[in-house]
């Protein structure tokens, strides 16, 4: 089941700078995207592979595509979001480092296919050094005549900049990005409308991961209904996952999408199975805000199928007993974790990055931060726990942006799965207090 | 035009109209309560949630419901849509959810607070609020920060409505605030702790729905339920002079704009009617302003909605 398209010779020395990356095949689907295809049929090409969005919903891309405002006059852009702020996601991180170009020359097919005349990616204020190595890659491109005006003689004209944000997870919702790429404070909009109609500076945009539009060169070259065949049912293609937690081998892997879990958990090509022999606890399939499943719902769904790494595989059972692919941060608890550690460490994260706009993200957030805070501290009572699930159904739907859901996920889905390690907080203050961080034995000899 | 049906009540509006709007084009209970939308400033809404209303059925043409509760208040209506406010449980639910969101920060120092009367956070949380609290934590509190002589800013009480900060930036050419740090931290500055002064500052007293922002001059001179508000107005060369002045006796206390039922200024008003003219006789009086039956300054509403059960369920607590 290998299958590479994003990673594929990104085990080859200097594949970073454009010489090698070229020398292995880059930058072909620029030339015949631009030489012989219209825009039209890129997306159509995009529409037929069934890609989604890499970034965390899922959404398809060539859907998303057709929707740019066609009438307006106004110029389009194509914005890479490049945020990667979710915790337990670091993809696009080494997809940038490893193969810059990779993405580069999905966004000049994908800028093209749009009639974008102009792009940026919007980095991470953390991902600092990664901006300079985007720039290097974009100034190999101007100097080979793959972007700048008449790209390879097809008279396309590209200019691609890259933008450093200032460290904002909220930075990462789409609208908030535009926001902080035309210089203002990153509060996300009121939607509708759409960045497709009113983006950035009130212009037809789109907004695309990184690893989405990493992969339109691919279809480009070997086609959308290609493309379609890897994977499962709607779930095409690859996805990087990247892998952390108590697994003997952390690491970014790209993996077709439909291989799984358990395999991917315990394969020696992938996780390598749980750290120090314990026993798998939990996971976290795609990234902190999506639900936690624990070991029996992880590896298997309710009505007994194994669970897949696939969109739908994952969401099987809905929040009941599933959860999502989400950005695929794949986080391994093993047995001695303490879920509620790891939820008020959560909670702690959205309280902290929620812009606070809304009233029930803004306060809701910082309470359940508190809340937890005393539960994971010894000092919490029974009450609160069923407060925090109502405090999460109150901040749930009911926000400007889907942070607020982010941060209820966690919580909600920790204390469906795991209230009984709640409880044991609340009776046993004292083990609590003095335990090690993060590690209850007390849950392994119970 | 477009029709849209809000708990049950069909009207006809224009095409661009919200459902706050349409809302209060039908008036009465359904209407949904607004804390951060107002008419006159533009981008204003869709952040506090207390007007989120739920759409269970999209428009004529597609039926299909709106999954999440929207913001009634930046929401367009369309043709054939069907809302629902006070007849949905959820919205209801979600509404005294917001409220408490919104209070547990909240200082409750309504009897030192010159807002108290005419407060849209004391309303909303008496028709949507609860008696007791689940927050057991420590509120948030801020250093108070001196903006001028005019003025009087309480952070402590501000809901982050951003009302403020769009009066500022669109009645005024120079930005003179705005809001510092993100979350739950984020609070309403100026701009490195400078006075605001300019001719048109005192409408973010006006605007502000809560107790945060009020007139340093009238600063615990008075309640504003004994005072008699007039409409009155004057020939202005700034703005139009029509204002409300608010009287006991023959003494003027203070100059405000004039307010509409949803608590919005008609005309935002200038600095110098409003904090130089303390005259009656500055003034062409027009004649009283009517309150509001529902306005925490008609005390008889407050007489009839007691609940003595309060009284009880405190009792209850404290044995
Ligand atoms: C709070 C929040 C943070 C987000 N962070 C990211 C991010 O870091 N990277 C990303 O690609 N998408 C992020 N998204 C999703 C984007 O809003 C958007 O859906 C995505 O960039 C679309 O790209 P796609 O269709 O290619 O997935 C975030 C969304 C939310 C609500
Ligand atoms: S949900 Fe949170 S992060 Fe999103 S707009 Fe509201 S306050 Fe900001
Ligand atoms: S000071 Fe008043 S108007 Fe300004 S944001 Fe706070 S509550 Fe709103
Ligand atoms: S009035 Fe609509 S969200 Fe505040």
């Amino acid at each position: 089941m290998e299958r590479k398209i994003i990673l594929e010779n990104n085990d080859i020395e200097g594949i970073r700078f454009l010489d090698v990356y070229r020398q292995n095949g880059g930058y072909q689907s620029v030339e015949k995207a631009l030489k012989t295809m219209t825009p039209d049929e890129v997306v159509s090409e995009v529409k037929t592979s069934g890609l989604r969005g890499r970034g965390g919903a899922g959404f398809p891309t060539g859907l998303k595509w057709s929707f740019i405002d066609k009438k307006s006059n106004n110029p389009r852009y194509l914005v890479c979001n490049a945020d990667e702020s979710e915790p337990g996601t670091f993809k696009d991180r080494y997809l940038m480092e490893r193969i810059p170009h990779r993405l580069l020359e999905g966004m000049i097919c994908s800028s093209y296919a749009l009639g974008a005349n102009t792009a940026y990616i919007y980095v991470r204020g953390e991902y600092k050094y990664i901006v300079g190595i985007l720039n290097e890659a974009i100034k190999e491109c101007y100097k080979n005549g793959l972007l700048g005006k008449n790209i390879l003689g097809s008279h396309y004209d590209l200019d691609i900049y890259v933008h450093c944000g200032a460290g904002a997870y909220i930075c990462g919702e789409e609208t908030a990005l535009l926001e902080s790429l035309e210089g203002k404070r990153g509060n996300p909009r009121l939607k509708p409308p759409f960045p497709a109609v009113k983006g950035l500076y009130d212009c037809p945009t789109v907004v695309n991961n990184v690893e989405t539009l990493a992969n339109i060169g691919w279809i480009v070259n070997h086609g959308g209904e290609s493309f379609a065949s890897i994977g499962i049912g709607k779930s095409t293609g690859t996805k990087l996952i990247s892998a952390c937690g108590h697994i003997n081998k952390p690491g970014v892997y790209e993996i077709e999408l439909g291989f799984p879990v358990e395999e991917f958990i315990y394969s020696e090509a992938y996780c390598g199975g749980i750290k120090n022999g314990k026993e798998l606890k939990a996971v976290i399939p795609g990234g902190s805000s999506v639900p936690i499943l624990p070991k029996e719902l992880i590896l298997n769904t309710l009505k007994g199928e194994k669970r897949l790494l696939s969109y739908e595989s994952l969401a099987d059972g809905g929040f009941e007993s599933g959860s999502m692919l989400g950005s695929g941060g794949f986080i391994v608890y093993d047995e001695d974790d303490c879920i509620v550690r790891n939820t008020y460490n959560f909670s702690r994260f959205y309280h902290h990055e929620s812009c606070g706009q809304c009233s029930p993200c803004r306060e809701g957030t910082s309470w359940m931060d508190s809340v937890l805070y005393r539960i994971e501290n010894g000092n919490g009572r029974m009450k609160d726990i069923d407060l925090l699930v109502n405090i999460a159904s109150h901040i749930e739907g009911n926000t400007i942006c889907p942070l607020g859901d982010a941060s209820a996920w966690p919580v909600a889905a920790a204390i469906r799965h795991f209230r009984n390690e709640f409880e044991f907080h609340v009776e046993h203050p004292d083990i609590v207090r003095n335990s090690k961080h993060g590690s209850i034995l007390q849950y392994t000899n119970k | 035009m477009v029709k849209v049906t809000i708990d049950n009540h069909t009207i006809e509006v224009e095409e661009g109209t919200t459902i706050l709007q349409a809302a209060r084009l039908i008036g009465g209970d359904i209407v949904p309560p607004a804390m951060c939308y107002h008419s006159k400033l533009k981008n204003s809404g869709g952040k506090c949630r207390t007007c989120m209303v739920k759409v269970s059925q999209g428009s004529a043409k597609d039926p299909r419901p709106i999954p999440k509760l929207v913001a009634s208040c930046r929401t367009e209506v369309m043709d054939g849509m069907v809302v629902q406010n006070i007849t949905s449980p959820e919205v209801v639910e979600a509404r005294k959810a917001v409220v408490e969101f919104l209070l547990i920060n909240h200082p409750l120092d309504c009897p030192v607070c010159d807002q108290a009367g005419e407060c849209d956070l004391q309303n909303l949380s008496y028709e949507h609020g609860s008696n007791t609290s689940r927050f057991e934590e420590e509120k948030r509190t801020y250093e108070t920060i001196n903006i001028g002589n005019l003025i009087q800013f309480h952070p402590n009480r501000c809901i982050l409505c951003y009302r403020c900060v769009y009066a500022a930036e669109q009645l005024t050419d120079k930005r003179v605030h705005g809001v510092l740090y993100r979350g739950e931290k984020s609070e309403i500055s100026t701009f490195i702790q400078q006075a605001i002064e300019n001719d048109f500052s005192g409408n973010m007293i006006d605007v502000c729905p809560v107790g945060a922002l009020t007139d340093k001059p009238f600063r615990f001179k008075n309640r504003v339920w004994f005072l008699k508000p007039m409409e009155a107005h004057r020939t202005c060369s700034k703005c139009s002079g029509k204002v409300t002045i608010w009287l006991r006796g023959q003494e003027v206390y203070r100059v405000t704009g004039r307010k509409n039922k949803y608590g919005e200024v008609e005309d935002f008003i200038c600095n110098e009617c409003r904090f130089e003219k303390m005259n009656s006789t500055d003034w062409i009086i027009e004649g009283p302003r009517t309150i509001e039956t529902s306005s925490v300054i008609n005390q008889n509403y407050y007489a009839k909605k007691i609940n003595p059960h309060v009284i009880n369920s405190l009792k209850e607590k404290m044995e």
